[in-house]
């Protein structure tokens, strides 16, 4: 008889953290934290870097209600961790507004000027691409986890005192 | 004293082949693998060793070492490659019993792809997890080629945008995996306006890893300029010791990997790190690491590809560790 297994996923309201057993290493070199508590402990979209590896980044989001609205002038990537979360895209009158120097997100002021492109449902484990000099913003109905593919930006929040193992 | 451990098992009856690159050679019998240097020799159980080698050629010499244990393994130059016995081993170090040879990449790639066509069995998958394969043991039996040939899936931009890297499906090979039936497979759902059809993407990544059919294996699932999301599954023991020489990140994306950590330089154990769903971790660019995954997980490994890291690495300012606080 075939085996059955339980895949153990996380998520913003139950996660439990692994840790680091030292013999002779300082721990802060791993620069360890988990996505889900730092969508727990932080404000709805804010962008809290969690990994960086020269200017790249993988960032994460809390999401709640309805975002404002971000443009980025390379492509970038959002994966849903555990709650749904809808992304609603817009493809601008004038891209010529997005800076080609600027790396990372860049948030809008107000609604952009453009047309509606349409919306992708995403569910746990759904990755969605955000096309470069496309604005975007998401809606969640309940807290949820989005992990980013990014490079640091205007809106990149580095905390690494708060959310690592020291 | 210097005793010959010699062992030259006798291909005309196990029906394999000798291999020689450089100053080393490299014979099986039917249960190990004898690999010989001018000045020491080592051996290694074969499942062992055929497993470090499917990943040492899968991943191209890989970024930095490929230690196949506390011995032997190689270390990319990018375009060229150091194969070493005990150089970065205390004991072998202080026993001057070391030695390492520089070849060109794809000289040493071809014959190691030679040896482990030779040296695999029939049932025998160097890739998958002990549970789902045969044995590597016993004389010469057919061939696993259409296995150990398989090639990673890489993303130019995104799996799943029409002319990248295809979804997996039952009907393309990759049925889900006996691990994770209970993985949602639902896609996500994409309302394009009309005339916006082709330019809204989005696919099922967890889904998409349940299907793999390779353990311990990363592939490219998305690629911002050269950060590269390479997600994969683990499924036992990582078959070799990975010492990079760049920073690394790890991102648990299901249940867990105990990884642990070595000194690059001595191999001495520095420490063990747990990784849950929803840990991330930097692996440092001065220690090896090595995974125990008990259950088959998914996991996301992200490395930065980009050729300024190699010059980085090559007038030795490249950073050991991403960030300090």
């Amino acid at each position: 008889m075939m085996a059955e297994y339980k895949t153990k996923f996380a998520s913003i309201d139950d996660y439990t953290k692994g840790g680091i057993q030292i013999l002779n290493e300082d721990p802060k070199r791993f620069v360890f934290s988990n996505l889900y508590e730092v969508a727990a402990t932080s404000a709805p979209y804010e962008r809290v870097v969690v990994a960086k590896n020269l200017d790249y980044t993988i960032e994460v989001s809390r999401a709640e209600n309805t975002s404002d609205w971000y443009v980025c002038s390379h492509d970038e990537f959002v994966v849903a961790m555990d709650y749904d979360v809808e992304v609603h895209f817009v493809k601008l009158d004038d891209e010529k507004v997005v800076d080609e120097n600027q790396d990372g997100a860049v948030k809008l002021q107000g609604h952009p000027d453009g047309r509606k492109m349409g919306r992708i449902l995403m569910k746990r484990g759904h990755q969605a691409l955000l096309p470069e000099k496309v604005a975007y913003r998401f809606q969640a109905s309940a807290p949820a986890t989005l992990m980013l593919q990014t490079l640091i930006g205007q809106e990149s929040v580095e905390k690494w005192g708060d959310i690592c193992i020291k | 004293m210097n005793v010959s451990l010699k062992c030259i098992p006798d291909n005309s009856v196990t029906g394999y082949e000798t291999f020689r690159a450089g100053s080393f050679a490299f014979s099986r019998c039917e249960y190990f693998a004898y690999i010989d240097s001018p000045v020491g020799e080592h051996v290694m159980p074969i499942d062992a060793f055929l497993k470090a080698l499917m990943r040492d050629i899968a991943w191209g010499f890989f970024y930095g070492t490929v230690a196949f244990d506390d011995v032997f393994g190689t270390t990319n130059h990018y375009g060229n490659v150091d194969m070493f016995l005990g150089t970065f081993n205390e004991e072998w170090v202080k026993a001057e019993r070391t030695y390492s040879e520089n070849f060109r990449s794809d000289e040493l790639m071809a014959v190691f792809k030679a040896m482990i066509s030779d040296w695999t069995n029939e049932g025998f998958d160097p890739f998958a997890a002990p549970q789902e394969t045969g044995n590597a043991w016993g004389r010469k039996q057919g061939n696993e080629d259409a296995l150990i040939e398989r090639k990673r899936e890489v993303a130019k931009r995104m799996v799943g945008i029409p002319g990248d890297a295809p979804l997996r499906t039952d009907e393309n090979g990759y049925p889900v995996n006996r691990a994770f039936l209970d993985v949602d497979q639902e896609q996500p759902v994409i309302e394009a306006e009309p005339g916006f059809e082709d330019q809204l993407y989005a696919f099922n990544l967890f889904g998409y890893l349940s299907r793999s059919d390779v353990t311990w294996n990363p592939s490219v699932a998305s690629v911002v300029r050269q950060s590269l999301f390479c997600p994969t599954t683990e499924e036992f023991v990582l078959p070799i010791a990975h010492g990079n020489d760049r920073v690394e990140w790890f991102v648990q994306l299901s249940d867990h990997i105990i990884w642990n950590i070595e000194d690059k330089h001595t191999s001495a154990p520095t420490a063990t790190v747990t990784m849950r769903a929803g840990d991330v971790a930097a692996m440092p660019g001065d220690i090896r690491h090595k995974g125990l995954s008990p259950k088959r997980s998914l996991l996301l490994v992200w490395e930065n590809g980009s050729p300024e890291i190699q010059e980085m690495i090559k007038n030795g300012t490249v950073p050991m560790v991403p960030v300090t606080f």
